[in-house]
């Protein structure tokens, strides 16, 4: 019974491979900077693109769950002038999009960066939740971290997901003949624009957390900038 | 393996500053000029001149008054009394065609998802005959490599890609939901096809013709994309 507490309190054992590795080396902090404007400009011509047909729901039976039908995103969150301007922003930024996001995830796989980065469901489930308490207060003091927390490990591996998923349901939108398949996995093209969608609510959301507490930690941002003390 | 990633990074970042650079102006125009002509390669790959769109069931058509019609004439275009489509350009044999003797080559009917650019989808299905089958009936010469699609609803017309044109449910549709094809939705004979967005299918048709370079359109002299492939 004793025994239990005491692991949870362990840390995880430092990875070798890690030893004399900035805390964020080169490529991640280049893929993560650009990505600041090219999310900026997919989400800002998405908004513009969706001004043109603001529903949801193939027509004469637009989905009836949706409480926003009709009503067009502002106009200072969107980005190209027009219809024509902004799919072709978002056609063209989109490559750089997925580019930057395979290099990202190419070299986390290469040099097992993932393991210090990812959500693993096993090693940090509890420590997220432990977090999670301590931030509503319901817990006083953090739980012990190693590189980063659980719960910070859910939310980028989340938003990693939510970016996967937005640019499967887009290439589903783009091309939902030639690749009916993929439109098919997403219940269909308006099925697929729903989780599109869906996927830019959640990285907003994602975002806007992510500010916030890097405001509260601004050495985080050093890192980010910087690259960080050497492990 | 490291050294192709950061030339790569580098690439991408380059083109990035390009896009924070100019917002409007030549350079910026240019970039976005470049990026469709690769989209265009992209979706031209991508687009498979066998593969079907799926038909969805009946219970998906979209009711009458909610499948959405447009024309850019300032009036509904009517058509002339002695309404006639000419197929002509790079082919053996320049035609023209009533309603009547279209009605009397193979009857292909499709029940297929429509895609507009602005995003909403609608289902119907047309009656008609393939542009292939024109083709094959005209005798395309070598050099036809695009279909131009032009219209009596002042002016307006589409150019096509050979393949897509060519694609079995690229169809003349003379019928819509199994009626006669309404003024609104481009009588008496418009273009239909599975594979390209709701603007590339002219409606209100008068001339079909198989040229060596592609011509452009109403919507896509104003900026919109040429390709525009589903």
């Amino acid at each position: 019974m004793s025994a239990q507490p005491v692991r949870i309190q362990r840390r995880e054992p430092p990875n070798p491979s890690f030893a004399g590795r900035r805390a964020q080396p080169l490529i991640i902090r280049f893929s993560h900077w650009i990505n600041v404007p090219l999310i900026v400009i997919m989400a800002g011509s998405g908004l513009q693109i969706l001004a043109a047909y603001p529903s949801f729901g193939p027509r004469g039976a637009l989905y009836q769950w949706y409480p926003f039908q009709g009503e067009a995103p502002p106009s200072w969150l969107r980005f190209g002038g027009w219809l024509a301007g902004a799919r072709h922003w978002h056609f063209a930024i989109a490559w750089f999009f997925v580019i930057n996001g395979a290099i990202y995830l190419m070299y986390e796989m290469a040099t097992g960066e993932w393991r210090r980065r990812l959500f693993l469901p096993r090693r940090d489930t509890s420590n997220a939740f432990r977090m999670f308490a301590y931030y509503l207060r319901l817990r006083k003091a953090p739980p012990p971290e190693d590189f980063y927390n659980g719960l910070q490990r859910l939310a980028y591996t989340s938003a990693i997901v939510f970016a996967i998923v937005i640019v499967l349901s887009g290439l589903a939108i783009y091309k939902p003949v030639q690749l009916f398949w993929l439109a098919a996995l997403f219940g269909g093209y308006d099925g697929a624009r729903v989780v599109h969608f869906v996927c830019l609510v959640l990285l907003t959301l994602f975002a806007l957390n992510h500010i916030v507490l890097v405001a509260l930690h601004p050495r985080t941002l050093v890192a980010m900038v910087t690259g960080g003390k050497r492990g | 393996m490291a050294k192709m990633i950061s030339r790569r990074e580098m690439l991408g970042a380059l083109a990035a500053s390009m896009v924070l650079a100019g917002c409007e102006g030549p350079r910026t125009a240019n970039f976005l000029d470049e990026m469709e002509r690769l989209n265009a390669r992209f979706q031209a790959l991508l687009f498979s001149p066998t593969k079907l769109a799926p038909e969805p069931p009946e219970s998906e058509v979209t009711p009458d008054d909610d499948f959405p019609s447009y024309f850019v004439s300032d009036m509904m275009p009517f058509p002339p009394a002695n309404w006639t489509l000419k197929v002509g350009g790079m082919v053996e044999r320049p035609a023209v065609y009533t309603l009547y003797q279209l009605k009397q080559m193979a009857r292909f009917d499709q029940r297929i998802r429509h895609h507009c650019v602005e995003g909403w989808s609608a289902v119907a299905s047309w009656q008609g005959v393939r542009v292939s089958d024109i083709a094959k009936r005209v005798g395309l010469k070598p050099d036809a490599r695009f279909v131009e699609f032009r219209s009596f609803d002042s002016g307006y017309y589409s150019s096509w890609d050979m393949p897509s044109a060519m694609h079995p449910q690229t169809i003349l549709a003379y019928g819509m939901n199994g009626d006669d094809l309404e003024a609104d939705h481009g009588a008496p004979l418009r273009l239909y096809s599975a594979v390209k967005l709701g603007y590339k299918n002219v409606k209100y048709l008068t001339e079909v013709n198989f040229l060596p370079m592609r011509t452009g359109g109403y919507w896509e002299n104003q900026g919109y994309e040429w390709y525009a492939g589903v």
